[in-house]
């Protein structure tokens, strides 16, 4: 045990019992103008109203902030702060940072202040991949940062990011009569280069909006457990992935139920897979073909049946190759 | 490694002021420390980081209490405070060169965010090519964003100037954030005397750090820089124009009271006038060039030649009227830029630029400004240097007509 990691006492933020459990009260409201069916604007709904009052958010660019808070208007309940695209983990670094100094030589009340910074993958994945990376080797500070993927820089009118899946159509991949696929990069893999990346992390999740009472509590043990977590959530986007918005929660869904989309948290060093993604480890759910989740997307409608094969050996590979299935892509060592 | 040459248990014994053989670094990191900074983030670059490693020495020593953060970039480690201090710390940052400008969109934002940080600039020469030494381009890279900044040419006036940039910027009719730069090497490296002031005296000339409605804290529910777009930037920037309009009475302000409480008379702290009373012609430039150029001045006086020097120390805001009064005193101004601002009018460096920008209104006498372009990248400027610019300054205060553009000291 370290003498010298001095994490302050966190929010006392039980888990809902179930969806009745819930509480009325938003701290994310009406006031902004994102798409129907925007599940990155659910996932800033249940994030807030997750987290509660004693909260203050910082909020890169992206589609939750431009589209998000438009002045006059804001449908932040809680204080919010824009920041930078690729300074979600700075922010938060600094906001942190200042409380404690504050709280420690009495300038500012002593109270466990929930510090969330959210990004998108463009923000995450890409710009700011080493400023988040940076902040979670502080053990000291107690923060969040949330990364909501809806796989494309979407603001800027849906561009590759480094979590688009292979072959999307996006204005930067565009196919054309020469070149089908423009883009044959593999998603990256956020949740677990969090986790294999900094051994004094105690919690990484990745989460869904279809499964909303599972995000909350999510977002509650990372709040309540102490030092710097990190929270990855699928986000289907109507306009980037070319849907109709009424099947938003129903693709949220197929991501997981396909394997694609794997559910699960890493607490203080262990894995718990959970959800429909526990049942598909076990065997008790038979993974749906990733058919039935691209081709219910305009940005696939280019696939060939080649394509599909492709994607979808590739999540076979997931979940019946990997040392550890859906999370950690090292081979298993399979003899004979 | 950096050493303390303050020792810690002297300081503590008496409530004076004391005296220390300390460089430009050193001053600045114990004004950090008398002005009970909460947050501090570092990143290594030579030559400003030094004050950083004394800083991490300070907090060490139990001699400072702050959260000291060691970012992985700049771009993080300006971004860090800049929130820190939305949320009501009192911060410190600093950087030199090319680590500046990585920095660059944390230091777009934070004058029209409002954020009063104190971020100390080693004076360094922007690489490739490659180079640690002393220009100014890095620190000037800020100059229309709403960013004040100051150039010293001693480590007393360093110290001084970090805390009265504390004062300035965290007044309420200010809040925006000061550069503060010191020549790499020439001043974050160069020790000289200085008088340490006591804690005392700076909790009387220092108040703290209150954001008011604009702090970051769940019992005020604000939203911090939503889009605003054609509707709303041009209003917002007018905020930071009118800043602008009241900061050279805000300076004056300070620097009268810092005088009252630490008994240091800076006379005028936009510019330093030296031996100009009856002088033909003057130089003109900033930071430790000063030293060269005094020497040389002096020379030049036994020789029965009417010389003066003006140091400019704040160059934003730049107190452009004041400036044209005393210039116009003279037959000709010659400015010396340790900088460059390549295809400029007439070629010449960013100060000369400012300096004929501040003439050019009203129908006063109208000097030629003369630019030289000296001292870039960590070169010396030297006396002889010095005396060429001036022999050419002379000659144009005769009415003998001089190129307006010439680099000093170049080889070959």
């Amino acid at each position: 045990m370290s003498t010298f990691i001095d994490t302050k006492p966190t929010q006392d933020l039980e888990s809902f019992k179930g969806v009745k459990k819930v509480p009325h009260e938003e701290f994310y409201s009406s006031g902004h103008r994102t798409c129907q069916g925007c599940e990155s604007a659910q996932m800033m709904k249940l994030l807030a109203k997750a987290a509660g009052p004693r909260t203050i958010i910082l909020g890169s660019t992206g589609c939750m902030y431009v589209a998000n808070t438009s002045y006059y208007s804001t449908p932040w309940g809680v204080p919010w702060m824009h920041t930078q695209l690729g300074s979600s983990g700075s922010a938060a670094l600094g906001a942190a940072a200042a409380f404690r100094a504050q709280m420690r030589k009495g300038t500012m009340k002593d109270e466990p202040i929930n510090v969330i910074a959210f990004c998108g993958d463009g923000g995450g994945a890409d710009m700011g991949l080493g400023a988040i990376s940076a902040t979670m080797t502080h053990p000291d500070y107690n923060l969040l940062i949330l990364m909501y993927d809806n796989e494309s820089y979407a603001n800027t009118d849906i561009q590759i990011s480094g979590t688009s899946p292979y072959g999307v159509n996006t204005s930067f991949s565009t196919p054309g009569k020469v070149t089908r696929i423009m883009h044959h990069r593999w998603k990256k893999n956020v949740a677990p280069l969090m986790i294999a990346g900094h051994p004094t992390v105690k919690y990484v999740g990745t989460i869904s909006t279809s499964y909303a009472l599972q995000a909350m509590n999510c977002v509650r043990r990372a709040l309540t457990i102490g030092g710097p977590t990190f929270i990855h959530c699928l986000n289907p986007c109507p306009k980037g992935w070319d849907f109709d918005p009424y099947i938003a929660h129903e693709l949220g869904e197929l991501a997981v139920n396909t394997g694609i989309w794997p559910l699960y948290e890493v607490i203080e060093g262990r894995l718990k897979l959970y959800g429909k993604t526990e049942q598909i480890a076990s065997g008790k759910l038979k993974r749906l073909p990733v058919r039935d989740y691209l081709l219910k997307q305009g940005r696939f409608a280019h696939f060939t049946e080649e394509d599909i094969e492709y994607f979808q050996g590739k999540i076979d590979e997931m979940w019946e190759k990997w040392l550890v299935p859906g999370v950690i892509p090292l081979l298993k060592d399979l003899e004979g | 490694m950096a050493t303390l040459t303050v020792p810690v248990e002297e300081k503590k014994k008496k409530k004076v002021e004391q005296e220390a053989l300390i460089t430009g670094a050193e001053a600045i990191a114990i004004a950090c420390k008398l002005a009970n900074v909460d947050v501090v983030t570092a990143y290594p670059i030579r030559p400003y980081d030094t004050v950083m490693q004394y800083i991490s020495q300070l907090k060490a020593d139990g001699e400072m209490d702050c959260e000291y953060i060691v970012a992985e970039g700049e771009h993080s480690q300006f971004e860090i405070v800049k929130h820190a201090s939305v949320c009501g710390a009192r911060v410190f940052c600093g950087s030199s060169g090319v680590g500046w400008m990585y920095a660059m969109e944390a230091l777009t934002v934070t004058p029209a965010l409002r954020v009063p940080m104190v971020a100390m600039v080693g004076n360094r020469a922007l690489d490739d090519p490659g180079a640690f030494g002393v220009e100014h381009n890095d620190a000037l890279a800020v100059r229309d964003l709403g960013w004040n900044l100051v150039w010293v040419d001693s480590a007393q006036e360093a110290l001084d100037t970090a805390l009265i940039a504390y004062r300035v910027a965290e007044d309420r009719r200010m809040f925006v954030p000061i550069a503060l730069s010191c020549d790499g090497a020439f001043l974050t490296h160069s020790q000289s005397l200085v008088k340490i002031p006591t804690q005392e005296q700076v909790k009387e000339f220092l108040p703290p750090y209150n954001r008011g409605d604009l702090l970051l804290h769940p019992d005020n529910v604000i939203s911090v820089a939503p889009q605003v777009n054609e509707d709303w930037v041009m209003e917002i920037r007018r905020q930071n124009f009118q800043v602008t309009e009241r900061a050279v009475s805000v300076i004056r302000e300070v620097y009268a009271d810092f005088e009252r409480i630490f008994g240091r008379k800076y006379g005028n702290p936009f510019f330093e006038e030296y031996m100009t009373e009856d002088a033909d012609v003057v130089l003109l430039g900033m930071g430790t060039m000063s030293t060269p150029v005094r020497v040389t001045i002096r020379k030049l006086r036994e020789q029965g030649l009417k010389v003066g020097f003006v140091r400019l120390r704040w160059f934003r805001p730049f107190a452009g009227e004041e400036l044209a009064k005393t210039l116009r005193r003279f037959k000709a101004v010659g400015v010396i830029d340790r900088d460059f601002s390549f295809g400029s009018p007439h070629l010449s460096g960013v100060v000369a630029t400012e300096v004929r920008s501040a003439l050019y209104p009203g129908d006063g006498a109208k000097p030629p400004v003369l630019g030289f372009i000296c001292g870039l990248g960590g070169r010396e400027v030297t006396l002889p240097d010095v005396e060429k610019m001036a022999e050419i300054t002379l000659e144009a205060g005769k009415g003998k007509s001089q190129p307006l553009t010439q680099w000093i000291g170049l080889r070959g």
